[in-house]
């Protein structure tokens, strides 16, 4: 039996901001739903199964929140189910959402990601002592900052690398309405002389912390194509999707370059058909919470040589206007409720497919990669999208 | 629809409190059986699916540290639920009919005994109008209690028997947390815990997990000669909101019976109610006839490991599949509180 | 309820949640009065947990008592890992032997923190570092003192520096910190895969 034919068919975001004091957590879930519904040509009556995915439940301080949230999504009578996998979970619903339809078992599913990190105190929240534990002084970013250190150690790369990521993708959000950072005064010496956090990691090479939503319908064949024929707008194909995780350490693990990651793109490649992905890979959405993951995931995934992701970033290939444009939306840098983050990269890969991407779309988008990661770098979600019905 | 079975199921001696260990040492023995029961390591898994707490484990990304008891090195697919084990194995089941694996590992563990477990899970209640009530989770069942006792839906005698059915069948079950019972009278004798609730009407508190692995098709043929086919499964919400509907029956338990393909002819029914009334809303939602044991195992009363008790039942039937002892059974998981979300699956051998 | 008790460990102003505020935009609740006033309520919660280490990281807590620094070795692999929660990652496997590592160590990696958290944060800036003791698998997270920060590098060696022996308990807290030793660094290349 071939696996039914899975397409988005509508993606629906919030205003990202630091706080969304206006909306309660079902009202800020419900205003991602009905855009996404919107775009699709759908109500919540068409949908038979919800997928919902956040991070931890200490951000809102409440545990498991998905059966209060039944009735705001429409999903009383029908399957409601909850995934957490730590940051990567919004790529990783996105495709338990995009499973539920190729199963064969359901036919449309709406599918949301979200955090509010405004409600705890977020750092408090990832991070609460335990008596018995390390306590990690130096706060997440001291967590990651190690390896990129070790990154730009062993690919011997100029030290502004990560200064052209965060302007390139705080430029970037500027063409997104929805993000949460617009900085329309930055310049390449306003990052450079931004507070140095964790060196090597300096405040403006820092994902914020952010409020906010993203919701997407996912549908069969039939479906989809009925979708598409009244919204007007072509379905986001999915070519592939893989999911892959690690221990948080283990003897042999790398974690500038996670087996997880490599092993998680080398899979999805495979369902789609990808031998070269620089070649073949119009747009990419990664999750880049601090600058320096761009050129460090470019060469995970594959898009070039281990040691040389960053002359990538240096030549302007990855900028909008170069040959493989990385996050055109701002990414994670620009906007952050993590446990939507995930998903914005998926999201974002289907608008760029649908060609919905607005001021930062890129031209003649026939095939997207979505990228996520969370852990200590050790879980790994993508999928690939096409205009190409598969 | 591609045929899978359950093939394996292991589970800890479940207990009040597992101080000595810590979660990943208590969860890593039930794996390592579920395994190699069947011959298997992880190398021969195509998916693993977990369901935890975080809230239980006071602790933010405690799925972590679990991963260590897998040996997910090289790197596996892999993901988790904050939900019951049950809704991880409804995951593993849609990726093997989705074609991208034909066997998966499921488990479902928490330790509730270092936290106070009725005061936390108040925390999933509705956060602007309950939450800051602080009921904990008892005073919410004993409203449903109470309405069930007001409408003659059930008698406090007839909880009674439920609690003294289920403690006496996990005489059985060596892994049961409460063995045995006082006789009815007895109990019935005793003060109200939360009235209309006595002690015997609750589930305990415990520490525990289990594990299950799936197979498809002749895979599953060739790990066991009586593999426990999925015949059905679907799980289904109902409204969050008490004051609003009637909460002596969960309609979400009868659309899930009626899609897995619920229908006489049943020998066991494993059903998670970890309040006494309970039983009776999941066996009539379920439309189980009188001839149908249920609870062989002693059910949730008799230990109610969270975020592995639904997951238990489904390997409770199983079991009993797998061993020739039943032909057909199901069995049925509950989430949030008040019986708000269910699952219901259909198994049977060959 | 425990409304006496802290809902943060941090300061304040540290990271704490923003004022609410309404943004501006198409997504706001406009003309209404009502509306805007109640943005927020709080509820104060609070739990406490009694948790336990469990078997590997009592071992480990234990050695700490003693400014030993105890690993536990795969069964399979022999490699250690510290500190433990009693599994080898690798295999799925208990770990049943603990190994006392270092106490001289090497730095796999590290950064520089400007803005530190908790109570137990040094003044800043200070070096926090990936740190993997003599005989251990993997690395340990630690601060290092006693050497300008603009010095440190991968490869580094360093030992640590323990509380005073009538202050020692079974804690991670027993090492203040790590020092520089007088002996040459570890080639980065062989550092890789032990982080």
């Amino acid at each position: 039996m071939s696996p039914d034919r899975v397409a988005v068919v509508g993606v629906g975001q919030t205003k990202y901001s630091a706080i969304r004091g206006d909306v309660s957590m079902p009202g800020l879930l419900r205003e991602a739903a009905y855009r996404a519904l919107a775009d699709a040509h759908m109500t919540m009556n068409d949908i038979d199964a919800v997928v919902v995915g956040k991070a931890p439940d200490f951000f809102e301080g409440m545990m498991m929140p998905e059966p209060y949230l039944a009735e705001a999504l429409g999903a009383v009578g029908k399957p409601l189910l909850r995934v957490h996998t730590a940051g990567s979970v919004g790529g990783s619903t996105a495709i338990v959402a995009a499973s539920h339809v190729e199963s064969g078992v359901h036919e449309r599913v709406l599918t949301i990601g979200w955090e509010q990190q405004s409600v705890s105190e977020a750092m408090w929240a990832l991070s609460f002592p335990i008596p018995f534990q390390q306590q990690l002084v130096a706060g997440a970013g001291g967590y990651f900052a190690p390896f990129i250190r070790e990154y730009m150690r062993r690919s011997d790369a100029p030290e502004d690398i990560g200064i052209l990521v965060a302007l390139k993708d705080r430029l970037n959000a500027l063409k997104n309405p929805y993000a949460h950072l617009h900085e329309p005064d930055i310049t390449y010496d306003s990052v450079k002389d931004s507070m140095m956090l964790w060196e090597p990691i300096r405040y403006s090479e820092t994902c914020p912390s952010s409020d906010g939503a993203i919701a997407m319908v996912l549908a069969n064949s039939e479906a989809a194509e009925a979708s598409s024929a009244s919204s007007g707008v072509p379905p986001a194909w999915i070519h592939g999707t893989s999911m892959r995780s690690e221990p948080a350490t283990a003897s042999g693990r790398d974690q500038v370059s996670p087996q997880a990651g490599k092993d998680c793109a080398a899979d999805v490649f495979s369902q789609a058909g990808i031998t070269k992905p620089l070649e073949q890979i119009d747009v990419v959405e990664m999750y880049v919470p601090f600058s320096w993951y761009e050129p460090m995931w470019l060469e995970n995934i594959g898009f070039a040589e281990e040691g040389s992701g960053w002359k990538l970033t240096e030549n302007g290939t990855t900028e909008m206007t170069g040959a493989l444009p990385v996050n055109c939306s701002g990414g994670v840098l620009s906007t952050n409720p993590i446990g939507a983050s995930g998903m914005i990269r998926f999201g974002e890969a289907a608008l760029q497919v649908r060609g919905q991407a607005g001021d930062h779309q890129v031209d003649g988008v026939k095939t997207a990669l979505g990228q996520a990661y969370g852990g200590a770098a050790q879980f790994f979600a993508m999928w690939v999208l096409r205009t190409e019905k598969p | 629809m591609t045929e899978v079975a359950i093939v394996s199921f292991a589970q800890t001696d479940h207990q009040r409190a597992r101080p000595e260990v810590n979660e990943v040492e208590m969860v890593q023995p039930v794996i390592h059986q579920a395994l190699e029961d069947v011959g298997a390591t992880i190398s021969d898994i195509d998916f693993t699916c977990s369901g935890s707490s975080d809230y239980l484990a006071g602790q933010a990304f405690s799925f972590v540290m679990t991963l260590d008891a897998v040996g997910a090195w090289p790197p596996i697919a892999e993901s988790h639920v904050e939900m019951d084990g049950a809704w991880a194995l409804y995951e593993a089941w849609l990726k093997i009919q989705a074609g991208h694996a034909d066997t998966a590992l499921v488990y479902g563990y928490s330790k509730a005994s270092p936290g106070d477990l009725p005061r936390v899970l108040s925390r999933g209640l509705d956060p602007y109008y309950q939450g800051p009530l602080w009921p904990d989770s008892v005073a919410v069942a004993g409203l449903q209690a109470r309405q069930m006792l007001d409408s003659a839906m059930i008698t406090e005698a007839e909880m009674t028997e439920i609690a003294f059915r289920n403690r006496e069948s996990a005489e059985n079950n060596p892994h049961a947390q409460l063995r045995g019972s006082a006789p009815v009278e007895e109990l019935l004798a005793q003060d109200y815990l939360c009235n209309p609730l006595r002690k015997h009407d609750c589930a305990p508190i415990t520490d525990g997990g289990c594990a299950i692995v799936l197979a498809a098709g002749d895979k599953a043929r060739d790990w066991v000669d009586r593999p426990a086919w999925l015949r059905g499964i679907d799980h289904r919400i109902d409204s969050h909101n008490f004051g609003g509907r009637d909460l002596t029956v969960a309609p979400s338990i009868a659309i899930a019976a009626e899609s897995a393909g619920v229908s006489p002819g049943l020998d066991v029914a494993e059903v998670h109610a970890p309040f006494s009334h309970q039983e009776k809303i999941v066996t009539t939602g379920l439309g189980l006839s009188d001839s149908v044991e249920v609870n062989p195992s002693g059910g949730a009363l008799a230990a109610n490991p969270m975020m592995a008790a639904g997951l238990v039942r489904l390997g409770e039937v199983a079991k009993r599949i797998m061993s020739e002892e039943i032909d057909r059974g199901v069995a049925h998981a509950t989430g949030g509180q008040l019986l708000q979300q269910n699952l219901v699956a259909v198994l049977e051998g060959e | 309820m425990s409304e006496d008790r802290p809902i943060s460990a941090f300061p304040d102003g540290l990271w704490t949640q923003p004022q609410p505020s309404v943004p501006s935009g198409d997504d706001t609740v406009s003309g209404d009065d009502t509306v805007s006033e109640v943005q927020r309520i709080r509820t104060p919660a609070s739990f406490v947990y009694d948790y336990t280490p469990g078997r590997a990281p009592s071992r480990f807590l234990r050695g700490l008592a003693e400014k030993k620094i105890l690993g536990e070795k795969c069964p399979v692999s022999g490699d250690v890992y510290v500190p433990s929660r009693g599994m080898s990652p690798v295999e799925g496997l208990p770990t049943t032997e603990a190994v006392e590592v270092g106490p001289k160590a090497t730095i796999t990696s590290f950064c520089v923190v400007h803005i530190g958290f908790g109570e137990n944060a040094p003044p800043t800036p200070f070096v926090s570092a990936l740190i993997l003791p003599d005989g251990a698998a993997v690395s340990l997270y630690g601060t290092i003192l006693g050497i300008p920060h603009g010095d440190v590098r991968i490869g580094l060696r360093v030992e640590p520096v323990w509380l005073p022996h009538d202050q020692l308990t079974t804690s991670f807290e027993n090492i203040t910190h790590w020092e520089p030793i007088d002996e040459p660094d570890v080639a980065a290349e062989r550092l890789k895969g032990h982080m």
